[in-house]
């Protein structure tokens, strides 16, 4: 689950590039540590290939009907023709986007009312906070009896995955702007309303942004989960039902399809905070 | 640097009446003002001094509007001050400018409060910043300016109000001598050509005796003034006046003063 993603990480990428100059013997160092990691990952392949190849079993765990990397390759190939496939991923898209929207709009809006008022957050923080610990796969059962589309029960599973680092993302931005900030504001003559779009708002967005990006993954991480359990089609569906059909080659597709459709969708929300936040990555920089 | 004479700026009259203002978490109130009076005439620069803590930042809290007096008031040309306005402009020591507006969206944020639009508020922010020598910077992040910039843009951006009053609290406080003592001609400079009425806090007795008509020294916290004098020195000031030994001598009562235990 690509669920600890951070805009202060590509932060520092700017920064490096302007280096005047890396030194060769830099750039040489660089180019062996990524031909390292490749390997690396290519290694692990190939142990997993021979694990499978050679039917180990190691009494608790046992390799002999997981499928190989090859079988997995072979099983992609044929999926990519098929007509199932995207109506899989298209499912699953639509779930996510409707549960994460859904917790992005709500998250973000009671983020911005419980973080200004004290009252707000007495009467709206302390049940959201008795619903928190509470993992939204463990709503499964509860969701299936309160919606009687099972549709919307998964992208209410989805919603409810997304809604909690969202929310506290934002409580923490609103929280973390500084209060000279405000009075400043209020002292150039900003109203209310005002000092939310300009000041509380744009102050917040790195927060808001960094809960987002952890809100996709878990979007993603609990809508696998409810496809699994609840769904007709989605790529979690996809994953259980080849199980249940003895493809096992599928299974690992299925996995890779999640891995990459969750950390590829985190990777475009901060991707967009970092475009809607320019000044964010300027932090520290002087002249 | 030579700055154009600003038009139209109007100075006001700040009056403190029995100012008492308290502050901290409400089980534990303390007094950080204790019945103050004070008289500022229009177009007066007023150094408010005071050791470290003894509310002078709550001072200018109280005239801005930002908190409740418990007992007392502050009058502006006979209004009432009950909340913050843009006639009374305050610049704090350092990062308040808004880090996600351009230096030009900065000092255009009063106008567009007051819902003046783009094009003319940029016309009139971008003069500001020809005033504070800042003509190259508009379309930069306040994080892409050196301390001084930033310091020259706050106080930019304060002025586009043409406030009555400017509070000042600690604003060169962050900044290294050289830049502080610039900074120091430039708002002397600006001044001399807008002569609105300032209150300007200060722990730095040379940055007190440089800018200020007047002084005026408070105490430790529940803060009283414990000293209130007219600086005797004629403008234009330069560095060759904090050499002087009337200056020294000034300096040295003032020292008195501050050590004074409460």
């Amino acid at each position: 689950m690509a669920a600890t993603l951070d805009l202060a990480e590509s932060r520092a990428r700017p920064l490096r590039r302007r280096l005047p100059r890396a030194t060769s013997r830099r750039t040489a160092s660089n180019a062996t540590r990524r031909l390292v990691r490749v390997a690396s990952v290519l290694l692990c392949i190939a142990l997993w290939q021979a694990l499978v190849r050679m039917r180990v079993s190691l009494g608790i765990v046992t390799f002999s009907n997981v499928p190989s990397p090859s079988d997995v390759m072979q099983a992609f190939a044929v999926q990519l023709h098929s007509p199932k496939l995207p109506m899989h991923l298209a499912a699953s898209v639509v779930r996510v986007l409707s549960g994460f929207c859904a917790a992005a709009v709500t998250g973000v809006a009671l983020g911005l009312a419980i973080g200004r008022h004290r009252l707000l957050e007495d009467t709206l923080l302390p049940p959201l906070e008795m619903l928190r610990p509470i993992p939204a796969v463990a709503w499964i059962p509860l969701a299936i009896l309160m919606f009687p589309s099972s549709e919307l029960s998964m992208v209410f599973i989805t919603f409810i995955g997304a809604l909690f680092p969202i929310l506290l993302n934002t409580v923490h931005g609103v929280d973390a702007v500084d209060h000279r900030l405000v009075a400043t504001a209020r002292s150039l003559g900003t109203g209310p309303i005002a000092l939310y779009t300009e000041v509380i708002v744009p102050g917040a967005a790195p927060a808001i942004f960094t809960g987002l990006a952890i809100g996709m993954g878990t979007a993603w991480f609990c809508l696998v989960t409810a496809e699994m359990i609840a769904g007709q089609y989605g790529i979690g569906y996809f994953t259980w039902e080849s199980y249940t059909l003895q493809n096992y080659a599928d299974i690992v597709v299925g996995m890779a399809l999640i891995g990459a459709m969750g950390m590829g969708s985190s990777a475009l929300v901060k991707r967009l905070g970092l475009l809607l936040t320019p000044w964010y990555r300027l932090r520290g920089e002087k002249q | 640097m030579t700055v154009a004479p600003v038009a139209q700026h109007r100075s006001a009259h700040v009056a403190l009446r029995a100012l008492t203002v308290e502050v901290g978490p409400p089980h534990r109130r303390v007094a950080a003002l204790d019945r103050l009076d004070l008289d500022v005439p229009p177009g007066q620069f007023v150094c408010v001094l005071g050791p470290s803590g003894c509310g002078k930042s709550t001072l200018l809290a109280a005239i801005a509007g930002h908190i409740a007096t418990k007992e007392g008031y502050v009058d502006v040309d006979s209004a009432r001050v009950e909340h913050p306005h843009p006639d009374r402009g305050l610049v704090f020591q350092q990062h308040t400018l808004f880090p996600w507006k351009r230096v030009i969206d900065n000092v255009a944020f009063g106008l567009k409060m007051q819902g003046i639009g783009a094009a003319a508020r940029r016309r009139e922010a971008q003069r500001l910043l020809d005033l504070v020598g800042l003509s190259g910077y508009a379309s930069h992040y306040p994080a892409q300016l050196s301390g001084g910039m930033q310091q020259r843009v706050e106080i930019a951006r304060v002025l586009i109000n043409r406030p009555r009053v400017l509070l000042m609290d600690e604003p060169f406080g962050a900044l290294d001598a050289q830049t502080r003592r610039k900074m120091q001609a430039l708002l002397l400079e600006l001044w001399a050509s807008i002569r609105t009425t300032v209150i300007f806090v200060t722990h730095d007795i040379d940055e007190a005796l440089f800018l200020g008509d007047r002084v005026v020294v408070l105490s430790r916290q529940p803060a009283r003034i414990v000293a209130d004098f007219e600086v005797p020195f004629t403008r234009p000031r330069t560095e060759a006046s904090t050499l002087d030994p009337a200056f020294v001598g000034i300096k040295r009562d003032c020292l008195g003063w501050l050590s004074e235990p409460a």
